[in-house]
């Protein structure tokens, strides 16, 4: 079977700097692929590649087998390519349920249906039905601009979700987030794995929260791959532990 | 929208309709005139609004905008053509010229696009003054007739005020439409933030170059108004100077609010016209207001309105949170 | 031919000084003041008002310079810009437009709406230049320019203030973190703006008379250069200023009187298109 994404020898360098070097790796249908590693590893620079927010300096990233490299956002999204972003990037001044259904308005009909046809693109229950998922109900109609941090980052993962999207990838879904609301998107995006069988990409910091939510788990040191296996794998390998611990 | 500030809208609403219905029965040629241009430049300054208040993008050409449309309407009715002519060619015309103008707006960032459209208004404004085959250079084109619509003779004074109104309702329904539709909300996600916009599947550039075009195109409609209501045509009311006043309409009125084009546009046509009567000292106090309003509300009038009733809203909020959590005297667990 | 380019010169070093401090008001405070132009028409009326009081000229001037600094330096911008700038370019840019309007339309109806002769500071004679005869007042202006603006690029450049001054345009969060007084930093930029119209004004109104009105072009004049120029750039706003009065000059020779005003439109547009950071900008860094 073809992976939903492959990234092959990707590289990308800033003047003299490597932040990513060439990194390879495939994620299968309905996987969950976590990456880590510590600060400034290039996990960041390494999403943006693959999104088409920068271009890569070198290497290929295709999506069901078709080459996407330096695609711009909006092509990937087209393609199934849904994210969140690390920091809060929901639409302020639009309610909950607005933001929801720009999420996904684009995936339906043409431009012209999309004036002249319904005003809620035909999302509006399926809106509901996402803020009910993530418990935003008693907020759908509240500005996003108003709701908390840990409600932001959580509107954020349903956006991504509106389009029914083949591969999502999410930066740093668990940072800045309480313990309550951690179990509860952790909870949620397990569900939404095994429902639809969409396949995650996780940049994360918190450890518990990648090793408990993936299957796979690729660990970058100084825009390397330094390991790949199970999060079982990754927990006893040497490199790793000396990576993080900084010898 | 809270059902408060909906309650309000509508009530708001009902009260212009009314006195925009019975409020001219009352009125002299002059007061007609004047509520008819009210009518008009609403109608430019909704479009502006469209392009900057719900798109973001700052332009400086809309009134260019309005004189191609009054010209192309002038130049067509004179030569016997229909009045609905006269608006789709208006219309069409702007929204084409819109679109190709937003071009270059979308290689340059924000504030150049602003530059962009600034040379393009003077530009054209040389052109309607120079192009004498075409536009009759200073003199003008006088004598703009005001065809019968739909069968109803519009020559006099209240039934084209009627019209301009009729005119204006359209626009209204027309752009509420709009901002309601997924279109609207992809222009207000491109205001707040493209790149999230993009991520999320939304065209950025064509939704750009739409909200330009559009907001342009009811800058045509608008100036195809203007050219029967004022029976005449000449270069000087489309300098720079309107497309810097349609501005501050949007601005003063509240960018980004869908009422805040009409009530800038009392602001700048029908006050200064209440204040005639302290003789020429009118602009000079419409001035002091226009920088009193931006210095209490940068967010414009309506931007006052919408933070009282945010603060209203949020106290309601956390009284209701008071009430529902535990006191120490109740006794419960929280 | 040289005489046009010298006359030209002069022209555009008015635009150049005038230019300067809208760049500089851009810069230190992301204000953009649409009344550029009728800050260089108001100081000429304030001096004309002192002389009508009985003022000998050069004492007139004194005055002028001083309510100028205050009015439109000082008041300006604890009154108008520093409430606003926390809200965004637009509100306060339209704000600007508004005094425009108030400046205008108060000396139309307090002075005069006629066009006032303005006593000139050189007496009407030509000079030898190369073997052609120019203009004294040309060349009065052009090095009375030139000297303002070496004077102020050697503020800027090698005076402890500049140094902060500097620090704030580039970057008034960190500046604040290090200690620049960045709130009075952006005063002494409005107060410089201040000088430089003070001097436009003194320049410019001998030439073309003291009238309500004569902001409009010569505002224009300066936003044009200053964007030519980079919008970002001191010097940039400088070789806007200047190339854009050589230019005028020969299209009012050479262009039918139609169009003339059109050429530096076209230059504009032709920077924003092929060349947007300006022709001596560097690309804006700062998110807006």
């Amino acid at each position: 079977m073809k992976p939903v994404l492959e990234v092959e020898k990707l590289t990308k360098r800033f003047g003299g700097i490597t932040a990513v070097d060439d990194v390879s790796f495939s994620v299968q249908e309905g996987e969950i692929l976590g990456i880590i590693g510590p600060n400034g590893c290039g996990k960041s620079t390494l999403f943006n590649c693959i999104l088409g927010q920068l271009q890569p300096s070198a290497g290929h990233v295709h999506v069901d087998g078709r080459n996407v490299t330096g695609s711009s956002p909006e092509a990937l999204n087209a393609l199934g390519v849904s994210r969140t972003f690390q920091l809060l990037q929901v639409f302020a001044q639009l309610s909950v349920h607005e933001n929801l259904i720009l999420a996904g308005q684009e995936h339906q009909g043409t431009m012209l249906r999309r004036l002249i046809g319904r005003r809620d693109a035909g999302l509006a229950d399926a809106a509901a039905q996402m803020v009910r998922f993530f418990n935003l109900q008693h907020l759908a109609d509240e500005r996003a601009g108003a709701l908390s941090f840990g409600q932001q980052k959580l509107l954020d993962c349903a956006m991504a979700f509106m389009s029914g999207p083949r591969l999502v990838l999410l930066d740093e879904p668990a940072g800045g987030v309480n313990l309550t609301m951690l179990k509860h998107l952790h909870g949620r995006l397990r569900a939404i794995n095994e429902e639809r069988r969409s396949t995650f990409v996780v940049i994360e910091h918190n450890m518990d929260f990648v090793m408990s939510l993936c299957s796979r788990v690729i660990v970058l040191a100084e825009g390397r791959k330094l390991a790949e296996g199970t999060p079982a794998q990754i927990r006893a390998d040497q490199k790793v532990i000396a990576a993080y611990l900084g010898h | 929208m809270t059902p408060r500030a909906r309650l309000i809208g509508i009530a708001a609403a009902a009260c212009l309709v009314a006195i925009l219905l019975f409020l001219p029965l009352g009125l002299n040629t002059y007061g007609l005139f004047i509520l008819s241009m009210w009518a008009v430049m609403s109608i430019a300054a909704m479009g502006l609004n469209l392009t900057l208040g719900y798109a973001g993008q700052v332009s400086l050409a809309q009134g260019a905008f309005v004189g191609i449309g009054a010209y192309t309407a002038a130049l067509l009715t004179i030569n016997g053509y229909s009045l609905a002519l006269a608006f789709a060619a208006a219309a069409l015309l702007c929204f084409a010229v819109g679109w190709l103008l937003g071009y270059p707006a979308l290689r340059v960032q924000h504030h150049y696009l602003a530059f962009v459209t600034l040379a393009f208004s003077t530009l054209a404004y040389l052109v309607f003054r120079n192009e004498e085959w075409l536009t009759k250079g200073i003199y003008g084109i006088s004598g703009v007739p005001r065809p019968a619509a739909l069968g109803i003779d519009l020559a006099k004074p209240l039934p084209f005020y009627y019209f301009c109104l009729a005119i204006l309702a359209v626009v209204v329904v027309a752009v509420w439409w709009l901002v309601k539709s997924p279109w609207g909300r992809a222009f207000v996600a491109i205001r707040e933030n493209p790149l999230r916009a993009r991520s999320l599947g939304v065209n950025t550039s064509r939704y750009t170059l739409l909200a330009f075009a559009i907001g342009s195109g009811l800058g045509g409609i608008a100036g195809a108004l203007y050219a029967p209501l004022v029976e005449f045509v000449d270069p000087s009311p489309f300098t720079l100077l309107l497309s810097l006043n349609l501005l501050m309409m949007v601005i003063v009125g509240g960018s980004g609010y869908f009422a805040g084009p009409l009530l800038g546009a009392i602001i700048a046509v029908l006050l200064p016209e209440w204040l005639r009567a302290i003789q020429s000292y009118y602009l000079i106090l419409y001035a002091l207001l226009v920088m009193a309003i931006l210095m209490w509300s940068p967010t414009g009038i309506l931007g006052i309105a919408d933070a009282w009733l945010e603060r209203r809203r949020s106290i309601a909020r956390s009284r209701a949170l008071a009430e529902k959590t535990p006191t120490l005297a109740s006794g419960e667990d929280a | 031919m040289l005489n046009l380019v010298i006359s030209g010169l002069a022209t555009g070093s008015i635009y150049a000084l005038v230019a300067v401090g809208f760049t500089l008001l851009w810069q230190t405070s992301q204000t953009i003041n649409f009344a550029q132009g009728e800050f260089v028409m108001l100081p000429a009326f304030v001096v004309l008002a002192a002389m009508h009081a009985g003022l000998p000229f050069p004492m007139a001037i004194l005055v002028g310079l001083v309510a100028c600094v205050f009015v439109l330096g000082i008041l300006f911008q604890r009154v108008l810009v520093a409430p606003m700038l926390k809200h965004g370019v637009l509100p306060l840019a339209v704000a600007t437009m508004a005094l425009s309007i108030l400046m205008r339309e108060s000396v139309k109806e307090f002075y005069s709406a006629e066009a006032q002769p303005f006593p000139s500071l050189l007496p009407d004679a030509t000079v030898d230049v190369l073997g052609i005869a120019v203009s004294l007042q040309s060349v009065g202006v052009l090095v009375a320019s030139v000297i303002a603006v070496t004077a102020l690029q050697v503020f800027i450049n090698r005076t402890s203030i500049g140094a902060q001054m500097q620090a704030t345009a580039q970057n008034p969060t960190v500046a604040r973190i290090l200690g620049v007084p960045v709130e009075r930093m952006i005063l002494i930029t409005f107060v410089i703006n201040a000088v430089l119209v003070v001097l436009a004004s003194l320049l410019v109104t001998p030439i073309y008379l003291a009238k309500f009105s004569s902001g409009e072009i010569l505002g224009m004049a300066a936003f044009i250069a200053a964007i030519v120029g980079g919008f970002n750039q001191v010097r940039g706003a400088i070789a806007g200023g200047l190339l854009l009065g050589v230019v005028d000059n020969f299209a009012a020779a050479y262009l039918s009187a139609q169009y003339r005003t059109a050429v530096p439109l076209f230059i504009l547009i032709a920077v924003i298109l092929f060349r947007p950071q300006g022709l001596f900008g560097r690309s804006e860094e700062r998110a807006v």
